[in-house]
């Protein structure tokens, strides 16, 4: 068996002495796992950094030997976000994600081409963290639980949507919520692709895409926790968004 | 290993199990000392006892030490404000090396990881922040490594320590005799970023 491949390393766990078991997240071939001779050696430690692009090439006697990598360097992101603590905290989420909800060797295109934007413009464009609010939002739709924005689950209007239903996933309307808004997520309009990204709207979106990671998405995948990473990262945003 | 003796097996077995060492290489080794008995072999197994007995955490930095607080802690010399956070004691020993900075340690065991499920409560972290306040320290010098989840931790510190105590890290950039053909674009880009007037 063998298949070359390009993507991003989600981890890097050290095997042996020299080798490494490295997790990567490939364009055509899903979130797979393979070995690395050399791995763990210090001339490929810069590689095989976290949210770095290589080509692959896997190898294997059959198809369900975990097999080895040989790697290439395509692009190395470390750099980029060494230097700026939420996008390493952005980072470290989005790669703790990718390795607690998909699938392993499943491809997964819809939210391949949205990582590889959003790994691209961490700690290099300010508008990661909106797309970083909407990678979450495209995992979850990937994995079977999108949200229903586009119109208010109790009027049917598709104007003045400001709340997401916790139980349906289903954006409810300022006049729709009545009393009720108080139990209901917030919906920023940077979510529906309206106005700019304010700090505290995004802080108020992971709110919400938060809430259907845990209630919904962990649940399905045996009930673990979500990583903690996702955690330290809001938490970080949140500390910003109140000093911003 | 059959043909030798069950004792001389055993050590063989316990020395392959070391970093860099596999069967094959401990066999040698192993017929070196067992050759060298009077100059390698019983000074050898005296300096491990010696240090099975006494080697140990340092109660305040983590360094290994053979009492409850290291020498680098105990020194009053060594308290002139300075502390600088490592990753593992290996980093310690390679500043120590240099010989170039003077104040004291602090060993975290390890850096935050989403993999390992290493948190900060696993770390020395809280340990750390007591420290600022009971040894008087006026600068912490983060001296990670230049990896993703070294740099995570770095900056997680450096959120918990934010007002309290003024936070540095060490440069990134090119290695002293470092040619750039050789280096990788990560290194360039970060030597890049932090360029200073010459």
């Amino acid at each position: 068996m063998e298949w070359r491949d390009e993507g991003a390393v989600l981890s890097v766990r050290r095997h042996g002495e020299s080798a490494a078991i490295v997790e990567i997240f490939t364009q055509e071939h899903g979130r797979h796992v393979g070995v690395v001779r050399g791995g763990a050696g210090r001339r490929m430690a810069p590689i095989l950094q976290p949210g770095a692009q290589l080509a692959v090439t896997w190898k294997a006697r059959l198809e369900d030997h975990i097999g080895s990598y040989t790697v290439e360097p395509v692009k190395s992101r470390a750099a980029q976000v060494m230097g700026d603590g939420l996008a390493l905290a952005a980072l470290g989420s989005v790669t703790a994600l990718l390795s607690f909800t998909l699938p392993e060797r499943e491809t997964a295109p819809a939210v391949y081409a949205p990582t590889m934007a959003l790994l691209d413009m961490l700690g290099d464009n300010p508008l990661w963290p909106l797309a970083y609010l909407r990678w979450e939002l495209a995992l979850l739709e990937d994995m079977g639980f999108g949200l229903d924005l586009t119109r208010c689950a109790v009027t049917g209007s598709r104007e003045d949507l400001a709340y997401v239903s916790p139980r349906t996933g289903r954006a409810v309307s300022r006049g729709g919520a009545g009393d009720w808004a108080d139990r209901l997520l917030p919906l920023p309009p940077s979510l529906l692709g309206q106005g700019p990204a304010e700090t505290f709207e995004i802080a108020a979106g992971l709110r919400t895409t938060g809430h259907f990671l845990e209630t919904w998405l962990a649940p399905a995948l045996g009930g673990k926790p979500l990583p903690a990473a996702r955690q330290r990262f809001v938490d970080a945003f949140a500390r910003q968004s109140r000093s911003a | 290993m059959s043909d030798t003796p069950r004792e001389i097996d055993a050590l063989i077995e316990m020395m392959a199990k070391l970093p860099g060492l596999g069967p094959r290489s401990a066999r040698r080794a192993v017929l070196h000392l067992i050759r060298k008995r009077g100059q390698l072999l019983m000074p050898l197994a005296q300096a491990m006892r010696a240090v099975a007995d006494t080697a140990r955490e340092c109660l305040n930095c983590g360094n290994v030490a053979t009492s409850d607080i290291c020498p680098i802690c105990t020194s009053e010399k060594r308290a002139n404000g300075e502390l600088c956070v490592v990753e593992e004691v290996a980093d310690l020993w390679a500043m120590e090396r240099s010989g170039h900075f003077k104040g004291r340690y602090h060993v975290l065991g390890g850096t935050l990881s989403a993999l390992d499920a290493i948190g900060p409560e696993d770390l020395r972290i809280p340990k750390l922040i007591s420290r600022i306040d009971s040894e008087g320290v006026t600068e912490v010098i983060l001296a990670l490594n230049a990896t993703i989840d070294g740099q995570t931790t770095a900056h997680y510190i450096s959120d918990q320590l934010q007002g309290r105590v003024s936070v540095t890290s060490l440069a990134q950039g090119v290695p002293v005799g470092g040619e750039l053909d050789y280096l990788d674009d990560g290194t360039i880009s970060a030597a890049l970023r932090a360029r200073k007037a010459f």
